[in-house]
């Protein structure tokens, strides 16, 4: 080890930039696998509805459709056309979806009449969906039961004073914040401006996420709401298995049948729909990806060039130890050991640099902690990736014959 | 002298072309990472209307009450005017020109055959928008104050919905229904799309909507059109659908300054109308609560550039800083082997800056290459960035100053990385190596 320090203090800029270069990397790349894992833990999330099964369109009417009766007169008539598709199992139209993002509703639900503030729970989303939504959907209950037919009624939380339906079902949880460890069942909620408005807990689903996933709103903070009509709603069919894509396909066709003055403003897979809202996570996945392999390949070829020009260096004093009795093994490990402790004192001035680095991302980024694990990660990668650089340099070192140690240079 | 260093440094770059391709390559991938995201930054916060923004103004009133909360991420309602409080700025004529604002869409039902109605964005405005924008006109003009007060049914079209309604006629004294109104075309607009639409509601995508029509607003007032944008109302049981309510939010306002006398009057009047509202008792927050934004500053102030954006340039910076890092150390074990042959230059009667200037121009012979290297690697990373879903995504294109900027970014980096290199080598002692010889 001590003639391996020594030999180390006469290079000191050259190992002082190495360690650097090492820690950089550690700390950028400990950094951005943390990124990466917490992207990906936030890509593992169950919608609470049949994704792989349900096909979604909006439309933009052209005809008047401003009174409440000529509305649910088209929307009738539109979802019989869609219900008679060949594949399609049922229809209904909602006002949003989840990760769907567009059409989302925020309420305050009060637990008393007329609730102050303090007595209520706000940003919570409301879903609102015609007679089958649960079914169509796909929908889990786990507790309670699903809207019976006398249930759907005409309401719309933002115009007019129609009183909301009897019933509605809440997420587990929703159910948890309203009312913490008690049965939700038969609970009153008290909704609109003077929390004068009384519906009653009908069942309980306990994956249903939000139309988009935030800090304010929560992942699945929502109740559902059975209505007889939205406006400006998404007609969202299931469909057996395998008619995804034919369905996808005549949707357009179908609609246009009814009312060929209407404007189909988009008509998608809900697959594609939940691919689409984590499209900028992967993106951000596969750039982080391409600079960690680039950062690596960096460091790699920056040991790999610096060990080269040490082993032409010392070439003459690797023949004159191998002359008085060093073995290939004991070069081999001599520089195999030197890179261990250069990239040793990289790690540890990385490992620093990481948890300095992350601070400043939850500083300025609102990223949460770097979880302890990720250190030995990054430093068992540097270790192998420093071991696995030198090797080839030290293999050509260990080949050097020990006759170089009598010729002059 | 510096042909023969030229000659010098590109034959030992000869000497060991792996290394020297892996230096090109670091700053290479170092300065084509860093330049894409520098290009995207500077496309996303690029004046939107140069030569005219810097007379451009947003007052900024807040008439909410005091006990008004705003709710988690949902837009500031004060970034916006209520329709009283625009309609008495535009009124009290203090600017030299002044113009209320909102973004909508609407129908468009064509005449023409076999064309199917469309939905188009646009804005509803007031007399002085084209003036105070200069918005360049093909064919007419804008609407007068008079035509606003008169309620006309008056039109501007853009060119590219123009050219879509009437092919290459030029569509004046034409008549285009919109939503459920017919409206009269007295002007088409030249090409304009300032970006970021700096005038549009936060709510907007500022670096890929268009306006494709201009109303006046009193008209999309009175109709009751639809507005694009938040609509932030505060007043308990105001119905959303009278627009003219003063305790909802939803019209922009700019007005142009000329000069600081101007800006600084301008101000003072803002704080005297709030004083006025408050003692009306209309305003509850101290009048001094009433700004002037600069053009630049709004757009600061609605900080447009995503967090993400940011975040991609910081680790771009630190993928060339670590480039830069790796290149020193590798520069430094490459000079330092050849202190022997220095050191006979320096016998032969070379200065220490001869010796500098020598192995300075072969860093900068390195980082030449690596520009252009560089510069490859940029564009390919533009071109990833233009096939991304964000609004600013097709904006992502690198100018002259960006490309030079590339050029000039790769050189002062790479001989930033040599001076240390270079500077260690120049003070080899000669007499110590030549022995070794």
């Amino acid at each position: 080890m001590h003639p391996i320090l020594s030999a180390l203090k006469h290079h000191k800029t050259v190992v002082i930039l190495v360690v650097l270069e090492i820690a950089l990397t550690c700390a950028i790349v400990s950094n951005a696998l943390f990124i990466i894992g917490s992207h990906l833990a936030d890509m593992r999330v169950h919608t609470g509805v049949a994704d792989n099964e349900l096909v979604w369109a909006t439309s933009s009417g052209i005809g008047d459709t401003t009174t409440p009766g000529r509305q649910a007169s088209r929307a009738a008539a539109d979802l019989a056309a869609l219900r008679s598709m060949p594949g399609v199992r049922s229809a209904v139209i909602t006002n949003s979806l989840p990760l769907g993002i567009t059409g989302s509703w925020g309420t305050c639900l009060a637990r008393k009449a007329g609730g102050e503030k303090p007595d209520s729970v706000c940003t919570v989303v409301m879903y609102a969906g015609t007679s089958g939504v649960v079914n169509t959907l796909g929908i889990k209950l786990s507790q309670g039961r699903d809207f019976l037919p006398q249930e759907y009624q005409d309401y719309d939380p933002f115009h007019g004073d129609q009183p909301p339906p009897p019933s509605v079902i809440v997420t587990r949880s929703l159910a948890e914040k309203m009312w913490p460890g008690e049965n939700p069942l038969g609970k009153a909620i008290f909704l609109g401006d003077k929390g004068s408005d009384v519906t009653h807990v009908a069942g309980v689903t306990d994956h249903l996420l939000n139309p988009s996933i935030n800090k304010y709103n929560g992942a699945d903070l929502n109740l559902l709401l059975p209505v007889t009509s939205v406006a400006g709603g998404k007609y969202v069919l299931r469909t057996e298995p395998g008619a995804r894509d034919v369905t996808l396909r005549d949707l357009p066709k179908v609609l246009d049948g009814v009312d060929d003055q209407r404007i189909i403003t988009g008509s998608h897979s809900y697959a594609d729909t939940v691919s689409e809202y984590f499209h900028d996570d992967r993106a951000l996945i596969w750039l982080l990806l391409v600079v960690i392999g680039c950062l690596l390949a960096l460091t790699a070829l920056g040991v790999v060039g610096l060990s080269s020009f040490w082993v032409q260096q010392r070439t003459h004093q690797i023949g004159i130890r191998r002359a008085i009795g060093a073995t290939r093994g004991d070069i081999l490990r001599y520089f195999q050991v030197e890179n261990f402790l250069i990239v040793s004192g990289g790690v540890a001035l990385g490992l620093l640099l990481a948890v300095a680095l992350n601070l400043l991302l939850m500083k300025h980024y609102e990223l949460p902690q770097l979880p302890l694990y990720y250190l030995p990660i990054a430093a068992l990668v540097l270790w192998l990736l420093g071991q696995l650089a030198v090797l080839g340099p030290a293999l050509r070192a260990a080949a050097v014959p020990p006759v170089v140690a009598t010729r002059s240079v | 002298m510096f042909g023969y260093y030229f000659d010098l440094a590109l034959h030992s770059l000869k000497r060991n072309p792996v290394l020297t391709a892996l230096m090109v390559l670091a700053i290479g991938l170092g300065i084509g990472a860093s330049m894409t995201m520098v290009t995207v930054l500077h496309v996303m916060t690029d004046d939107p209307l140069p030569g005219r923004s810097a007379q451009l103004y947003y007052p900024h009133l807040d008439p909410t009450p005091l006990n008004y909360t705003q709710n988690g991420d949902s837009p500031d309602p004060t970034d916006n005017l209520t329709w009283p409080d625009a309609m008495a700025l535009l009124k009290a004529h203090k600017a030299t020109r002044q113009a209320a604002m909102a973004g909508g869409s609407l129908l468009v039902r064509p005449v023409r055959a076999g064309m199917q109605p469309f939905e188009v964005d646009g804005r509803y405005a007031t007399a002085d928008f084209f003036a105070l924008f200069g918005v360049p006109f093909e064919h007419g003009q804008g609407w007068s104050a008079a035509d606003d007060t008169a309620r006309a049914r008056v039109v501007v079209l853009g060119d590219a919905l123009a050219r879509k309604l009437f092919g290459h006629a030029d569509g004046i004294g034409q008549t285009v229904r919109l939503g459920d109104n017919d409206y009269r075309v007295i002007g088409v607009t030249a090409d304009w799309q300032p970006k970021p639409m700096f005038y549009a509601d936060a709510s907007s995508q500022h670096y890929s909507d268009n306006d494709e029509f201009f109303l006046p607003l009193p008209v999309a007032v009175d109709q009751k059109l639809q507005i694009n944008g938040n609509e932030s109302s505060w007043a308990k049981h105001v119905d959303p659908s009278v627009m003219t309510s003063d305790g909802m939010s939803w019209l922009q306002f700019w007005v142009q300054l000329d000069g600081s006398a101007q800006v600084a009057a301008y101000r003072q009047f803002l704080i005297d109308y709030s004083a006025q509202q408050k003692a009306l008792g209309r305003f509850e927050r101290a009048p001094t609560s009433a700004k002037l934004y600069s053009l630049m500053g709004w757009l600061a102030h609605e900080n447009l550039v995503p967090n993400d954006v940011r975040l991609q340039l910081w680790l771009a910076l630190g993928f060339l800083f670590v480039c830069m890092v790796n290149i020193v150390a590798l520069l430094l074990a490459k000079f330092l082997r050849r202190s022997g042959e220095i050191s006979v230059r320096r016998a032969l009667g070379a200065r220490r800056g001869d010796i500098f200037f020598q192995l300075g121009l072969e860093s900068a012979v390195i980082g030449v290459a690596g520009g252009m290297l560089g510069l490859l690697i940029a564009q390919l990373g533009l071109w990833s960035v233009r096939h991304r879903p964000d609004d600013y995504a097709q904006l992502a294109q690198m100018d002259v100053p960006m490309l030079l900027g590339t050029f000039a970014l790769a050189i002062v980096a790479s001989v930033l990385a040599g001076l240390l290199p270079a500077w260690r080598a120049c003070r080899v002692p000669p007499a110590l190596q030549l022995k070794t010889l």
